[in-house]
């Protein structure tokens, strides 16, 4: 692809603040109507370098194209094409809805009517209401309506669902999901892995400031190793040692880790594989505390590339 | 008209203008600040100041003659009691004055020190010198004067109306830029395509709306309750409300230019507002002050603004006659707009 019909382009990207290397030497590119995940702990440079797309942050180093547009001599355009819904942002509790969305839509030269956007973010009950009233998810929506204000080709979202209930955040998947039929360029940031594999199309994962995996959910689910997972907690045992690796040499098991009694193993088919694993227990006198088994996460892709978990990264 | 709402809902500094405005009366407190609050203080010191027709004192007399004598006096109501007796209504403060009766003529008791003691005693030495047989020299005669314009509610009017008009544009947009700032609203609004500019004259735009209510609630009130004078063009004194407001919006901004927090904000205005409380001269002349501090006084925009505004309501003078006071103005209005322009922090 040419490099304007990127809908995003980042080379080299870095940006420090103090000591602090918030990015450091990033490139990511973002197909037009794709919708690209950021997903990483706190802290690993996702709002930073979605600030720095969004213009409000001049990065260090590196160059930045949207829509084939740059920051320094388009801005003006810029603000006009990409839409974009902020962390934390508080809007005017006394306003109602109707009128915070009347007065962000005047900010742009053409895009949907009020209406519209009231009925797209499903506010339709709540547009006389006061923003203060609203509830979390309300709020939400109404970030996102103003963020859809100038009908943008390109929508940043940053951590659109954080501290919503999972009704909400359901609810705004379905939204984000809307924005995609339309085929809207979306760059959402996250740390909840079930949404990065719900709603994008390919997932860089950041830790660190850095790129550390890149691709289509199922591509990097394929990186954990196995498609299920399966762990168990031993209770006691005689030979530790001997069971992990018994454990690693059944068939069909692709990774194994073990720490403080806690067994963590990907494997191809649990079907075929779970037989083995209790024959083994069996073998070894082993007393299991638990035993768990679930298809393999984003979560479970991070924990391998950085031994961490994404939570408590 | 639907083509008017259109165009209305499409322009940007109209919508944003119409926002400030609008959150300005759904602020119950604002409301109060700005409009309750000066016709009260106004009210208070019109009722407590208020110019009162003479007083009848009270005096006492030591024998029923001098008595007869002093009530003839218009200014004296007089009663008889013998020297202890008057000597203990006068430290009790029911009467002002004790005339005794003595071989050698009459002794007046007062204290000195208390102005109405002080007017006893010359009107009831003169009732008495006269029905003694004293004869005026000179002929005299009184005319009453009740000017309207020398009055203290007169000279306190346009003080409160210059505080009044720093108050609520130095808060007005002080907080409201710190809130915004606070909440990342700020940050969200330059996000989108809106023009920083119009962002900036929307606070004026909605200012000088709120101006003209403010200023005419207050000076109807005072007019109508007080009848105090508009001896200036009112053109003029519109003129100089609008300086005044843009002065201290100015000062506003740049007071709210960086903060981040309203904690600070706060700090910062009443650093900024508390010395012109003091010196301005909202309810005392501000030239009281000694002449080493004069210049400092002067250069302040508030001293200005109410020299300016009590020139053109008591003195009824011309704009023209008041270049200082302009000059100053102008001067606060234009360089910290202009520094704040500069040093604005926009998230």
């Amino acid at each position: 692809m040419a490099g304007n019909e990127w809908a995003l382009h980042l080379e080299g990207l870095r940006k420090s603040f103090g000591d602090v290397q918030a990015v450091d030497g990033l490139d990511l590119v973002a197909g037009r109507g794709e919708c690209l995940g950021l997903l990483g702990p706190n802290g690993a440079g996702k709002t930073t370098t979605i600030e720095i797309c969004e213009g409000l942050t001049t990065p260090d180093q590196g160059q930045v194209k949207l829509l084939g547009l740059e920051w320094k001599r388009n801005a003006a355009e810029l603000r006009q094409r990409i839409g974009i819904q902020l962390q934390e942002t508080q809007f005017t509790d006394k306003l109602t809805v109707e009128e915070t969305i009347r007065l962000f839509r005047s900010f742009y030269r053409r895009g949907l009517t009020v209406d519209a956007l009231v009925t797209l973010v499903e506010l339709e009950e709540k547009r006389k209401a006061r923003v203060g009233g609203l509830s979390g998810g309300q709020k939400q929506r109404l970030a996102m309506a103003l963020a859809l204000a100038g009908d943008p080709e390109l929508v940043f979202l940053d951590e659109p669902t954080t501290g919503l209930d999972p009704q909400a955040r359901r609810h705004l998947w379905e939204l984000v999901e809307e924005l995609k039929r339309t085929g809207r360029t979306i760059i959402l940031t996250t740390h909840y892995m079930e949404e990065a594999e719900r709603l994008c199309d390919r997932v860089a994962i950041m830790d660190r400031g850095r790129k550390i995996a890149e691709g289509t959910p199922k591509e990097l689910i394929a990186l954990a190793g196995g498609e299920e997972i399966v762990e168990l907690g031993i209770l006691r045992v005689a030979d530790a040692e001997r069971l992990a690796g018994k454990l690693k040499a059944l068939d069909g098991v692709r990774e194994h880790t073990a720490s403080e009694g806690l067994h963590r193993m990907a494997v191809s088919e649990l079907h075929r594989t779970t037989p083995g694993i209790f024959a083994v227990l069996e073998e070894e006198g082993a007393h299991l505390s638990e035993f768990r088994t679930h298809s393999a996460t984003l979560e479970d892709v991070f924990v391998k590339l950085t031994g961490r978990n994404l939570r408590d990264a | 008209m639907p083509k008017l709402s259109e165009f209305l809902d499409r322009s940007s500094i109209f919508q944003l203008t119409w926002t400030r405005f609008r959150l300005m009366l759904r602020e119950p407190e604002a409301i109060f600040w700005i409009f309750i609050f000066p016709i009260l203080l106004a009210g208070g010191l019109g009722i407590a100041f208020r110019n009162r027709p003479a007083d009848v004192l009270p005096v006492a007399a030591t024998n029923a003659q001098m008595v007869a004598v002093l009530n003839q006096s218009a200014e004296l109501h007089a009663q008889l009691l013998n020297e202890t007796e008057g000597q203990h209504a006068l430290a009790t403060g029911r009467v002002v004055l004790v005339a005794v009766a003595s071989p050698a003529g009459v002794r007046y008791e007062f204290d000195d020190t208390n102005p109405d003691g002080r007017t006893a005693r010359r009107a009831a030495d003169h009732a008495l010198q006269r029905a003694a047989g004293r004869r005026d020299v000179l002929a005299t005669s009184d005319q009453l004067v009740h000017e309207v314009g020398s009055r203290y509610i007169d000279f306190v009017v346009p003080g409160l109306l210059g505080m009044n008009l720093m108050g609520s544009a130095m808060w007005g947009l002080g907080f409201s830029i710190v809130d915004m700032r606070q909440k990342k609203l700020l940050k969200r609004m330059v996000a989108s395509p809106m023009p920083r500019s119009e962002f900036l004259l929307s606070f004026l735009f909605s200012r000088l709306a709120m101006l003209v209510l403010e200023v005419a609630v207050l000076l109807g009130f005072s007019w109508f309750a007080f009848g105090v004078p508009f001896r200036g063009s009112l053109w003029q004194l519109g003129a100089l409300c609008v300086l005044t407001s843009l002065a201290f919006s100015a000062l506003g901004l740049l007071v709210a230019s960086r903060a981040r927090t309203l904690e600070a904000v706060s700090g910062l205005m009443n650093l900024t507002m508390f010395p012109m409380w003091i010196l301005s001269g909202i309810f005392f002349s501000a030239s009281r002050f000694p002449s080493m501090v004069q210049p400092l006084v002067r250069a302040l925009p508030l001293t200005a603004a109410i020299d300016a505004l009590r020139g053109n309501m008591l003195e009824g003078l011309g704009l023209g006659q008041m270049l200082g006071p302009l000059a100053i103005l102008l001067f606060w209005c234009v360089v910290p707009f202009a520094l704040s322009l500069r040093i604005f922090r926009w998230r």
